[in-house]
């Protein structure tokens, strides 16, 4: 037993927590994740900073003028759009989910298809079909023989409820795909075992499956709302004063940086309500998910009528989301063609590529960076620094444009005197409006989608692959490189091309951030549309729809495969 | 030294801690088992020494060189540790000869191939070389991870659980197998299973860990069974008789007989244990105490008999019913009366209340096994 003396114990005194945790932290990974981590969260800490610096009090002039009417118009708009999305999303996501009727398994994708267009196209092409001197109100005039706008009643597109109808046909597919994917994730045990204890079909799935799928609902529509605040196109064109909008105009009419930037920061306060909510949920939903057992969910076969009707009523957001905008601007292209797609166009589009694809490469190499180091490191403080920094995702483009623009210029400023102290030459600006500005402002917003999809990617792959490559001889990097990416690629391509589709589609901080005369496709389209000459812009947001196409096709790929063992993995958004 | 060797190793997971001042001393060239229930840290020990987890309190040493303590921590890839989980991990995007390849460094790239190919060699699986993993049974998996992990000679070989994944039909042979492996690599070796036959058949040296790491006995695998020295090694092997008395002039008496116990204070309560195959039996009405038989279950080799004390004694039984084990051959008829007998070999006794420290068998006796005992109390005879 030469052991023995040896295992007894012997008294140490532990050392602190502390010190262990200053030491553990000093490595590479580390140290790069908090110093991107820091530059990311930079425009948003930028933005609250102004915003609560006490400044020439338009704050009070704001709130005794226009604040009352944002707020009021803000929280409309959500309700509307949160209401829309819920009964049109959770409605088809049952119906497809739960019951057999005809067109069901096309549904199943062609229910994602409103996604790829951004709300600001649809709202153009409604305006062009709705107003006064549209196809529609004109054959009515035809038609009934009215003459002049006060001889009949036609509700006005350009308001508050079309901004509401807009957004909820475009944006529905959010609680559509979380809901769904809920039911689909559900184990049919739990079902099953209901309707042995005595319920039928539908009251299982309201006393079962609906109350297990409630996590799902209200991230779906906590990412509705999140898109709601985001949008400018869409309130823009139809003046409704949302926060983003005014914004706007306090920043670019009033030029009034510190009142934008309080603006901003109360716009922030709404979506820290609608991020928290989300978490909630999330954590939530890791509860829910009980057994590994997944079969098919019992199929209800609808009968009659009714079966005609479930088909109508899927058909209905494809048809209003998708077909008609698309068809629409089909018919404008070709009607158009000579000037729709002019040689400006393919240079936006030109434009529009690299700004995309730097921001998906950018995203996705340091989404993938900071997913390895939270793993690598699985310390608390780093993984809440990084999901910290991921929130760009939820915060309004207008709120990032407002503090990459300061905090650039800021920059700009500090390295122009510094130069001219020095050296004796005036640098000037840098990087504000520049493409890099444009695609530092791409990269606040969407890293998130990109580090999501990567981490939860890595996250399947198991612990025991780390330990036995390292125990191989092989240190992190080349872990990374030999093993955990060629794992994952199928998921990395998927980031990517999200991040590259959400950029191309991005409005309100390409419109303040991009280069003098710089146009990108969504910039031009929003410039023509908004002036009423969609014919001209058709062909550039037919091509923001063809690319809009893309990540459906992924996430209907993901989401009837989201099954353990599948190597793409989608974080939505 | 040569080998591995931690000591004061405290290890918390948040709040929880899991080893509390452990040590470990695995020398050279011996094949090691840690043995313990679930949740004694085993596993945290053996990921503590691959350096999967930062040392929070102590030391650790190979070679007796420090490789991590509370400042220093070597990286996994720098310490020569092979390691094989208890999924294999083989890396599913790579064909078995890349698996095998993947460790085998600063060596030409045909040197490299000839060694994994040798190593597939040992484990019989050249056939296989170019297919990927999901392709291979579990046991094929099994071997492949072994040649894997041995393929760069490391200096020690950590097993995790190697055998907990395979079917009970396959474990015997590819136990065997493994086995013949090591012998043949001679690399020092430590195992962590929950499994006592298994580490019996395995290891040259067992070490049992009770709660938090504490390591309850060190020894060949005959001292752990023929000599426990803690009554948590000694129920290792399965369930246990036992029965509460005192000391009595040197002696104790247990419903089956009185036997002698050295070195225990006069008037000490204790308990005494029997292995099931401690207790003899004889249909012929021969020495020792009647009883009636209740069930008798043929396991294969051994029945299980259980027996019912007919003249239950006043003192110290807890549940008067026996549990034994015996040859198959000897199948008594149920309700019948034979009488029991006991081996002192396979008969334990340890002190029960801690007034006194030289027990004869348990040096490490503490106030912390004593609150085990109220629990295991009941759990004697029930499965």
């Amino acid at each position: 037993m030469g052991g023995r003396h040896s295992e007894v114990t012997v008294s140490m005194s532990p050392t602190s927590a502390s010190k262990r945790e200053v030491w553990s932290w000093i490595n590479g990974w580390n140290i790069g994740a908090v110093i991107i981590s820091a530059i990311v969260i930079l425009p948003i800490a930028t933005v609250i900073f102004i915003g609560l610096t006490p400044n020439d009090d338009i704050w009070s002039h704001l709130a005794s003028t226009v604040l009352p009417l944002y707020i009021a118009t803000t929280l409309q708009l959500m309700i509307g759009v949160g209401l829309g999305t819920l009964v049109i999303g959770v409605g088809t996501a049952w119906l497809v989910s739960m019951c057999r009727f005809p067109g069901k398994r096309i549904f199943e994708w062609a229910l994602l298809l409103p996604l790829a267009v951004p709300a600001y196209v649809i709202a153009y092409v409604y305006t062009d079909i709705l107003e006064f001197a549209g196809p529609i109100q004109s054959l009515l005039r035809e038609t009934f023989g009215w003459t002049s706008k006060k001889a009949y009643w036609f509700p006005e597109i350009r308001s508050l409820g079309g901004a509401i109808s807009m957004m909820t046909l475009v944006l529905y597919p959010y609680v559509y795909l979380l809901s769904r994917a809920a039911f689909m994730e559900q184990s049919v045990c739990v079902l099953e075992a209901s309707r042995v204890l005595g319920r039928s079909p539908l009251r299982s799935f309201f006393s079962v499956a609906l109350p297990l799928a409630r996590p799902a609902i209200v991230i779906g529509i906590s990412l509705v709302l999140m898109e709601t605040l985001n949008d400018f196109g869409t309130v823009d064109f139809f003046a409704v004063s949302t926060f983003t909008l005014g914004i706007y105009d306090v920043w670019l009419n009033m030029n009034n940086v510190a009142g934008a930037a309080q603006l901003a920061t109360a716009l922030l306060a709404f979506v820290m309500f609608l991020v928290l909510v989300e978490r909630f949920a999330r954590h939530k939903q890791r509860f829910h998910n009980m057994t590994a057992k997944y079969t098919d969910l019992p199929r209800y076969e609808l009968q009659g009528s009714k079966r005609y009707l479930a088909t109508i009523c899927c058909a209905f957001p494809v048809v209003f989301g998708f077909i008609i905008p698309a068809g629409v601007l089909t018919g404008f292209a070709v009607l158009h063609f000579e000037s729709a797609a002019n040689a400006d166009v393919f240079r936006f589009a030109g434009n529009s590529v690299i700004l995309s694809g730097l921001a998906a490469i950018f995203a996705v190499a340091i989404g993938t960076f900071m997913a390895y180091a939270v793993r690598l490191g699985r310390g608390r403080l780093l993984g809440a620094l990084v999901r910290f920094a991921s929130m760009g995702y939820a915060v309004p483009g207008s709120v990032l444009a407002v503090g990459v623009l300061v905090s650039l210029g800021a920059l700009d400023n500090g390295i122009d005197g510094f130069m001219r102290k020095n050296i004796g030459i005036s640098t000037g600006l840098l990087f504000s409006g520049t493409i890099v500005a444009v695609t530092f402002g791409y990269l606040v917003r969407f890293l998130a989608l990109a580090f999501g999809t990567v981490e939860a990617s890595l996250g399947k792959i198991t612990p025991s692959m780390d330990g036995a490559a390292r125990s191989l001889g092989h240190n992190p990097l080349s872990t990374l490189r030999r093993i955990h990416l060629p794992l994952i690629r199928g998921s990395v391509l998927a980031a990517a091309i999200l991040v590259f589709v959400d950029s191309m589609k991005e409005l309100p901080m390409t419109v303040i951030l991009r280069p003098f005369n710089f146009q990108t496709l969504a910039t031009y389209v929003h410039q023509f549309a908004s002036d009423e000459q969609l014919g001209e812009a058709s062909f550039a947001a037919l091509a923001i729809v063809c690319f809009g196409i893309l990540p459906v096709i992924i996430l209907s790929f993901a989401i009837t495969r989201s099954r353990p063992g599948f190597p793409i993995e989608v974080k939505v958004p | 030294m040569k080998g591995l060797h931690l000591y004061g190793v405290s290890h918390f997971h948040g709040d929880k801690q899991i080893l509390d001042n452990a040590s470990l001393l695995v020398p050279a060239g011996e094949l090691s088992c840690l043995l313990g229930p679930s949740g004694c840290g085993k596993t945290t020990l053996l990921r503590l020494a691959a350096g999967l987890e930062r040392l929070q309190t102590g030391k650790i040493l190979i070679d007796d060189v420090v490789i991590a303590d509370e400042i220093l921590h070597e990286p996994t890839e720098l310490r020569g540790i092979g390691l094989m989980f208890q999924d294999y991990a083989l890396f599913p995007h790579l064909n078995i000869l890349d698996n095998v390849t993947f460790g085998i460094r600063g060596v030409s790239s045909p040197e490299v191939r000839r060694r994994a190919m040798e190593m597939l060699d040992q484990v019989s699986m050249t056939d296989h070389a170019l297919k990927h993993p999901h392709m291979l049974s579990g046991g094929q998996q099994q071997r492949v991870a072994l040649a894997r992990a041995l393929a760069p000679f490391p200096k020690l070989l950590l097993l995790d659980e190697p055998f907990s994944g395979l079917d009970a039909s396959m474990r015997e042979q590819i136990r065997e197998e493994t086995l013949n492996v090591l012998k043949q690599s001679g690399v020092a070796t430590v195992m962590v299973t929950h499994d006592p036959e298994e580490a019996m058949f395995m290891a040259d040296r067992i070490k049992i860990l009770g709660s938090n790491g504490r390591m309850l006995q060190s020894g060949r695998p005959h001292d752990i069974y023929f000599h426990p020295q803690h009554r948590l090694v000694a129920k290792m092997f399965g369930l246990m008789n036992r029965f509460e008395t005192v000391i009595d002039d040197g002696c104790v008496d247990i419903p089956l007989g009185r036997i002698h116990a050295p070195g225990f204070e006069e008037g000490q309560k204790v308990e005494v244990l029997v292995r099931p195959e401690g207790i003899t039996l004889d249909s012929n009405g021969g020495d020792g105490v009647p009883v009636e038989v209740q069930s008798t279950h043929l396991l294969g080799h051994d029945n299980i008999v259980r027996l019912r004390l007919t003249n239950d004694i006043e003192n110290s039984i807890i549940n008067n019913e026996l549990y034994v084990r015996v040859h198959h051959a000897f199948e008594p008829e149920l309700s019948r009366l034979i009488t029991a007998g006991v081996d002192p070999k396979y008969t334990f006794i340890f002190a029960l209340e801690n007034k006194c420290t030289e027990t004869m068998d348990s040096p490490i006796s503490s106030n912390r096994s004593e609150q085990h005992s109220t629990e295991l109390m009941r759990g004697e005879i029930n499965p």
